[in-house]
């Protein structure tokens, strides 16, 4: 038997198998144990160093990445290269040479750029981990939603997931789709056609433009954040709109049969896209997913630092790889 | 993968001699703990879980016991020194410590000692979580071949390995029967 | 002047005379002297064997950025020059976004010096539609036209007031020049950086809609109507551009239209894996694009192949997707990747390339009023290459003769290249 190695780098969902996904969600499971310990650290990546290196900001991602690493022991250097002179892409490469000669093993990016985490991937030899890629991928928020869904309901496939929102710009919209379509959920997507991408319906997704048709159709609701700049730069005409005609409310979710699972990447905007009657409910599974954040990012820390190197880009092309030694008696 | 040559799989123990075995180790945990009252089995992943589990009930079925002896298990893999060698463990089991150990004997328990490196994550992952008093170690088969130094408490059969042989421990919850091999 | 030239046995392909046939080349005083079989070699000639090999109108290109003045280390006139004779060019025509922009007549001037120092290719300066390609006030296009200029563009950036298109087209009768437009709705494209389409929505970037173009060829079209100039659309890209070019032309209006070499061949799929080399402007589009540019450029509704050899230092294209220009070079793969795709594939005969790549673009710009080329009619300027259509070659831009490397074609294998290339008589490549 050979276990699904996850390859050198975590940079997206798109490219990986159903074995790998479940691999890191079934190696969470214990990490949300170690985060319920008296110490809570184990020695795994004792004197791996890793650096977190922020183009954008965040709070929460960097936050949970950081308690991740620390829980492992391992040693980490936060780097916030935001509002820099040169431009992005000189950045990122100088970026690159500079940690590549510092010899360290793992790097967390987020960049504004689409393919940046990729674009490092390919150009050092440190494990890159991709905390959000412009409006690309957002691999370890999709894999706690994943935790989280699958702690609730027991299971993924056959799931009705409906992702809320403005799917156009959202990074974690694309890396849930990914996820939830390998693990066998059927997936939709709601919102205003100005923030709908085109051709998803080619990836096999449903595109409702009502909510009401979401709520009652899903299992499901992942509220995505609507980024206030939408607005401005006109995609909608105003967040009071938007709440009226697309937000999440007790009202809309009444009217389904079945109690709906809410979720919610984070940060909200309470009143805008999900009412706080909603996102406080008894169906909310919000804080849970910010608690399975660690472990799940713990999981692909652990997994990827014990990844060989040879395995590297394998898991990028889709091929699964070999997989590690077998354990033995001892 | 092709093996060089064929193995000699021998019977070290079958399932009368090993259950003779874990019965003796029942008795010398008992003695060794002074009685039951402090005794806590904590089981390394996998089959030590399973090993404490069997030891638990035969104490308790001769010390007629009215409390149950607390067991825990422990899952080293987070604890191991070779991460990156080895390549990632697929499945890390679960680690559960049954209450706090301070002024406990803590007595683990383990299939086969061999290096000794185990025990030494272990030792490292139970403090972690408290301070017993006491902390022995219980293992069904002690093969040497000892890289730390390490002994072992109490030890169901003791057996001359090298380093290319291999210790099968099977028991019955797991591998539907009980039997220790060794592969030459 | 040089030696005479005498190629011999080779199979001429000359598309301004439909002719197609085993004959010897004979050039003299920078003239073609003779096409026909069995010359006589005069006293001091220079005889090339070239049989088994195809001897034609040297290409031309429409569509070429040179770094120079400005950028020079991207590219310059002399390596611009030298990279198109290697690719079988007798001339170029370069685009004026230039730092400073060539639009005003000491600018074109310069260019037309430099050509004339660097003695390959011949390089026919574009002027700018407008003051430093500021889309506000017209250039001098009279004086421009009278420093060497063979058409005007803002290209690298569209002319967005339908104002300015509309002057610039009148005024550009005048002097009988064609007005090149890069045909892009700037709000509709704003920020994009590929195709809108699937791959697009999959890779998390910005698309830029078909419609970004389609819209304003259609206005092109339109003034072209109202005002009777010559509009040529610069590198089309998508089928809708295309349905809207061929019902001009039918209806008589004076539109003219090129297509690169990496549109008729790539989509957007080749921006997989966020290849900068695959970023271009416009985008790679679809595989129902490429096949209507194909129908089209074999129909005629699109007139010509062009380069838009557009080099960039190679850390430029080291960047994120986003982040990196748009461009790739082109002069040194263009026949090849056109004969390998469109002659190979068996879409297009020899004589049909060639007469896209070098007598239709000489037409579109009157270029035998600029010095000649596209024919090799007797008493014409010898602007001719020599092809072997056989010869097998992978693309290594690390032999690339242009200062630049980014192209989309590392590694391709491709069939047919320029063996010999000729200009007034000169010889200015040869393998």
């Amino acid at each position: 038997m050979t276990a699904p190695a996850l390859g050198k780098d975590l940079t997206g969902l798109e490219h990986m198998t159903p074995e790998q996904i479940r691999l890191i969600l079934d190696t969470a499971e214990p990490f949300k144990e170690v985060s319920e310990r008296p110490i809570k650290k184990v020695p795994a990546l004792r004197g791996k160093t890793i650096v977190n290196l922020f183009f954008e900001a965040s709070t929460r991602t960097r936050i949970s990445f950081e308690f991740a690493e620390k829980r492992l022991s391992a040693d980490t250097v936060n780097v916030a290269a935001t509002g820099s002179s040169v431009s992005k892409g000189e950045t990122l490469v100088d970026t690159a040479r500079n940690l590549e000669a510092m010899r360290i093993d793992m790097v967390v990016i987020r960049h504004p750029s689409s393919g940046a985490a990729e674009f490092l991937g390919d150009r050092i030899a440190s494990n890159v981990i991709n905390a959000g890629d412009g409006k690309h991928e957002h691999p370890t928020q999709a894999l706690l939603d994943l935790l989280t869904i699958r702690d609730k309901h027991g299971k993924i496939e056959g799931l009705k997931v409906c992702l809320v929102g403005d799917v156009l710009h959202s990074r974690v919209a694309r890396s849930n789709l990914w996820g939830l379509s390998k693990l066998g959920a059927e997936v939709a997507v709601c919102g205003p056609w100005t923030l709908m991408p085109r051709g998803i319906q080619e990836l096999g997704v449903t595109v409702f433009g009502r909510i009401e048709e979401a709520i009652e159709w899903a299992d499901v609701l992942n509220v995505l954040r609507l980024q206030l700049e939408r607005m401005e730069k006109g995609f909608i005409p105003s967040l009071r709109e938007y709440y009226r005609v697309f937000g999440v409310t007790p009202e809309r979710l009444e009217r389904s049969p079945k109690p709906i699972t809410i979720m919610h990447p984070g940060p909200m905007n309470r009143g805008v896209e999900i009412d706080s009657r909603v996102a406080d409910g008894p169906h909310s599974v919000i804080l849970d997913q910010v608690t399975n954040g660690v472990a799940v990012r713990m999981a692909v820390l652990y997994l990827l630092a014990g990844g060989r190197a040879e395995l590297a880009d394998a898991a990028k092309r889709g091929g699964g790889g070999g997989g590690g030694a077998g354990g033995g008696s001892e | 993968m092709p093996r060089p040559k064929a193995e000699e799989r021998t019977i070290l123990l079958d399932a009368r001699a090993m259950s003779r075995a874990l019965q003796r180790m029942a008795v010398e945990i008992v003695e060794l703990a002074h009685g039951t009252d402090d005794l806590v089995l904590i089981g390394i992943q996998r089959r030590g879980v399973e090993l404490a589990e069997r030891i638990a009930k035969l104490i308790e079925q001769q010390e007629g016991a009215p409390a149950l002896i607390p067991r825990g298990a422990l899952d080293i893999t987070l604890y191991r020194d070779d991460l990156g060698t080895v390549g990632p463990k697929p499945v890390i089991g679960e680690t559960h410590i049954p209450g706090d150990l301070t002024d406990k004997h803590a007595v683990i328990v383990d299939d086969v000692l061999y290096t000794g490196r185990t025990v030494r994550a272990a030792l490292d992952e139970l403090a972690d979580f408290s301070r017993p008093k006491r902390i022995s170690l219980c293992v069904l088969v002690d093969r040497g071949g000892r890289e730390l130094p390490i002994q072992a408490d109490i030890v169901g059969k003791s057996v001359k390995t090298g380093p290319d042989d291999r210790v099968d421990v099977l028991v019955e919850e797991l591998d539907g029967r009980d039997q220790v091999d060794v592969i030459r | 002047m040089s030696r005479p030239i005498l190629l011999q046995g080779g199979r001429v392909i000359d598309p301004s005379r439909d002719l197609d046939e085993l004959a010897d080349v004979l050039i003299q005083d920078g003239k073609i002297a003779a096409v026909g079989r069995g010359l006589s070699a005069p006293d001091a000639v220079s005889i090339r064997n070239v049989k088994g090999k195809i001897v034609a109108p040297g290409l031309v290109d429409l569509h070429v950025h040179l770094r120079e003045p400005g950028n020079e280390d991207e590219e310059t006139v002399a390596s611009g020059a030298r990279a198109a004779a290697a690719g079988g060019f007798t001339a170029i025509c370069a685009m004026p976004n230039t730092d400073p922009v060539t639009d005003n007549q000491a600018a074109v001037g310069f260019i037309v010096r430099q050509s004339g120092r660097a003695g390959l290719a011949r390089v026919h300066p574009i002027g700018a539609v407008s003051i430093g390609q500021k889309g506000e006030r017209l250039a001098e296009f009279g004086e421009m036209v009278g420093a060497g200029a063979v058409a005007v563009s803002d290209d690298g950036r569209p002319i967005v007031s339908s104002h300015l298109m509309r002057t610039a087209l009148e005024y550009a009768r005048t002097f009988d020049i064609p007005v090149a437009d890069h045909c892009e709705d700037p709000a509709l494209a704003a920020g994009g950086v590929m195709h809108e389409g699937l791959v697009s929505t999959r890779l998390g970037l910005k698309g830029i809609p078909a419609a970004a173009e389609e819209i304003m060829v259609a206005r092109d079209v339109v003034l072209a109507e109202l005002t009777g100039g010559h509009v040529h659309l610069c590198h089309m890209s998508c089928r809708g551009s295309v349905a809207i070019i061929r019902e001009a032309k039918e209806r008589g209006i004076r539109v003219t239209a090129e297509v690169t070499p990496h549109h008729l061949t790539l989509t957007d799929y080749a921006c997989e894996d966020y290849d900068t080399h695959a970023k271009m402007n416009p985008p790679l589009r679809e595989a129902a694009d490429v096949a209507a540019l194909r129908g089209a450029l074999k129909e005629g509704v699109i007139d010509c192949i062009a380069s838009d050899h557009a080099p960039h230092a190679y850390d430029e294209k080291e960047a994120a997707f986003d982040d990196a220009p748009f461009g790739v070079v082109g002069l040194e793969t263009a026949f090849a990747v056109a004969h390998t795709e469109l002659v190979e594939s068996g879409i297009f005969t020899l004589p049909e390339l060639i007469r896209r790549m070098s007598t239709d673009p000489a037409r579109v710009f009157h270029l035998a009023e600029a010095g000649g080329g596209g024919t090799l009619a007797p008493g014409s300027v010898a602007d001719v290459a020599v092809f072997d259509t056989t010869a097998k070659w992978s693309v290594d831009p690390a032999a690339f003769h242009s200062k630049s490397r980014n192209t989309p074609f590392t590694g391709r294998a491709l069939t047919g290249r320029a063996v010999l290339t000729i200009v007034a008589g000169t010889i200015v490549h040869e393998l």
